[in-house]
């Protein structure tokens, strides 16, 4: 035990005197909740939009008002002809149109029923379909109005109507959703390449063959190199809860304890990662690309952090089951939106232990196998 | 005098490579031993294997009473091991690195600090309690490698070419650290590339191709391989003077030292013989002196032997 604790006095003697990493890691968390708070944002708001009323009657420029007093829309261009809102759409200064057709007033009065044309960017695909539901939504509000007003009781008008209540995060904010994920990915990235950089440092200074003709066990070595960096990661857990309430206001429902817990089950198998991919680097160059090809990439691809794991094809969705990534996130994000507790959280859990118990147990004996 | 080190039939292969290949010896307590040969003859490995950091295809080998085989730990225990590169945290201070190894090496507390006070006056660190390894010359760095493989007072000291890069002042003052630790009883086998160190060591062993094709005091070594005279020539045509005398029965030996050549005479055969010989070629003669053999001589000497037999 002594062992063990003069190896971690000694990571952080070294730490106190890394001048570049010291920064980084206190710096990088609050960076990182500040970019991906602000940056990230995936909310649509002021897309800009080019209107061709070709009507020109009182319930097209009604229908025009409303998309203009909604809070999602801007409007960048008053088009007078086809050719004018195409150029809008292709140079950039609208990423959605709203044509009018000449026939849209006279329609509604006459109870046929009118129809209008979006032209979305499909460029942007993300903003493009964001931006076509809240069109749609406008259009439809507008429709239940006109028919609210138009109609007396009994008469037309949808049976059922879906009314939509969106719970733990009732404003869609994509902040909420993103700093929890930020958090995965700070564990993730910290732990993984500072882990492997601190135990290849050794092998290319020659000072890991120095430990081994000491008495230090097998067992303390990898204790004494893995411990300071779940210590580490418990900073860097605190200084992103701190920055995001700072910052942003947002705070787990959760349990902070669970979330600490939780997070350490993490940072098993993150640890793991680091060390298996010390035992096949020769340097620390290898080491960064090592980590970052084959942990750290696969793990954001394929953990939904990215990609909604929904959409993928079967084979990769597999894949996705061995990726402790996509189980903490929802975990992370169970504790911070919805308060979830242990009772829910567990079969995210297991398969997490599991997981970090093998990549441990296999980095371990591989680990051993390369000293001998 | 009890055996520090017994080594017997000890084998290293990697794969088909038998890096070493073979080897006995046995180093008495209290010695300083060399172990010397090019790059690749076998030498790390052989310390490598002695402090249990590599495991033996074959043989024995006992370090202060424990089996390498059998009881690694029980070897590392009780030896001190510098290895080839000195290697040091370079970002904590002298004092931080021995405080380090001698928690490692399980002292209590309290001895660390009168164990690492020892140290730092052996090696004449005593000051720079605070300065950076990195911050420290070659020469200090060396020593304080030296120190931390010290703190534990280890009964056998493996050193893996601990002067490379290091200037002749410092390496004198390595060797006079070595000497005192060897008169309080310490072990010290050392690999060198250095020859002129090699004449430090009580005995020193020539390791060639993973065998040992020499071994005994550098005087006793001198005069079983020399036993005729050794001349050292001066000429203005070295290479023509090279092959006049190789082809010569009456000469053993003759090599090039860069401008020099040095000729081994065959016991019996008069000194004058060189001239001779120079003289019947037509190559013009500068100098001709009686020299005492160097380990250097007897190593080339070796070494070309060893060659030979192994060229069928």
């Amino acid at each position: 035990m002594s062992r063990i604790r003069c190896m971690i006095t000694k990571e952080f003697q070294q730490l106190r005197r890394d001048r570049r990493m010291r920064p980084i890691l206190i710096i990088a968390p609050v960076m990182q909740i500040l970019i991906l708070g602000y940056a990230a944002d995936t909310e649509v708001r002021d897309v800009p939009l080019a209107i061709y009323d070709q009507d020109s009657s009182q319930q097209s420029r009604a229908l025009a008002q409303a998309f203009v007093s909604s809070r999602s829309f801007l409007v960048a261009d008053r088009s007078s002809s086809f050719g004018e809102m195409e150029a809008a759409i292709t140079g950039g200064h609208s990423e959605i149109g709203l044509v009018i057709p000449p026939s849209f007033g006279a329609d509604l009065e006459s109870g046929r029923g009118a129809q209008i044309q979006l032209l979305v960017d499909g460029t942007r695909s993300n903003t493009a379909t964001v931006a076509m539901a809240y069109a749609t939504a406008t259009a439809t509000s507008f429709a239940r109005r006109l028919i609210a007003s138009a109609t007396t009781i009994g008469a037309a008008g949808p049976a059922v109507e879906a009314r939509t209540r969106v719970w733990y995060n009732p404003d869609l904010k994509s902040r909420r959703f993103m700093i929890p994920g930020v958090f995965a990915l700070l564990i993730m990235v910290f732990t993984v390449i500072l882990t492997s950089l601190a135990i290849v440092k050794e092998k290319e200074i020659g000072t890991l063959e120095q430990l081994i003709v000491t008495p230090l066990a097998r067992h303390e070595l990898i204790i004494g190199k893995l411990a300071p960096f779940v210590i580490i990661s418990l900073v860097i857990i605190t200084l992103t809860l701190g920055a995001s309430w700072l910052f942003f206001g947002i705070v787990p429902r959760g349990s902070l304890g669970l979330l600490y817990a939780l997070s350490l089950a993490l940072v098993l198998s993150t640890l793991g990662m680091g060390l298996l991919v010390s035992t096949i680097s020769r340097n620390q160059q290898q080491a960064m690309m090592f980590s970052i090809f084959l942990f750290m990439f696969p793990m954001m691809i394929l953990s939904g952090f990215v990609f909604p794991i929904e959409n993928m094809p079967a084979p990769i969705r597999a894949l996705t089951y061995l990726m402790p990534l996509r189980y903490y996130l929802i975990i992370i994000r169970g504790i911070f939106l919805k308060g979830s507790d242990l009772s829910v959280l567990w079969p995210q859990l297991l398969p997490l232990l599991g997981i970090g118990t093998a990549v441990i147990g296999i980095s371990i004996a591989r680990f051993h196998k390369q000293l001998d | 005098m009890a055996s520090a080190i017994e080594v017997r039939d000890l084998c290293k292969s990697f794969g088909a490579f038998r890096a070493v290949d073979g080897i006995s010896f046995s180093v008495p307590q209290g010695t300083v031993f060399g172990l010397l040969g090019a790059n690749g003859a076998g030498k790390s490995t052989t310390i490598r294997m002695l402090c249990g950091l590599l495991a033996p295809s074959s043989g024995m080998a006992r370090v202060a009473g424990c089996d390498i085989a059998k009881d690694p730990e029980g070897v590392k225990r009780s030896i001190g091991y510098m290895s080839q590169k000195f290697s040091l945290y370079e970002d904590l201070t002298v004092i931080e690195n021995l405080r380090f190894f001698a928690g490692l090496y399980g002292l209590a507390p309290r001895r660390i600090e009168t164990e690492a006070g020892e140290i730092m006056s052996l090696t004449g660190l005593a000051g720079r309690e605070a300065s950076l390894a990195a911050e420290l010359s070659a020469g200090y760095r060396q020593r304080l490698a030296l120190g931390c493989a010290l703190l534990h007072s280890p009964r056998v000291l493996f050193l893996d070419e601990p002067t490379a890069g290091v200037d002749p002042a410092a390496r004198r003052v390595f060797w006079d650290i070595i000497y005192r630790l060897a008169d309080s009883g310490s072990t010290v086998l050392i690999t060198t590339h250095y020859l002129d160190e090699a004449e430090y060591c009580g005995t020193v062993t020539l390791m060639h191709a993973g065998r040992i094709v020499a071994a005994g005091s550098p005087g006793q070594l001198k005069r079983e391989r020399f036993p005729g005279r050794l001349v050292e020539v001066e000429c203005d045509n070295p290479e023509a003077a090279l092959a006049a005398l190789k082809a010569d029965p009456r000469i053993e030996e003759a090599a090039l030292f860069g401008t020099r050549l040095h000729a081994a005479i065959a016991p019996g055969a008069g000194e004058l013989i060189v001239e001779g010989i120079l003289a019947s070629r037509g190559v013009g003669l500068s100098r001709a002196e009686s020299i005492l053999p160097s380990l250097e001589d007897v190593f080339i000497r070796v070494i070309s032997e060893s060659e030979k037999e192994d060229r069928p």
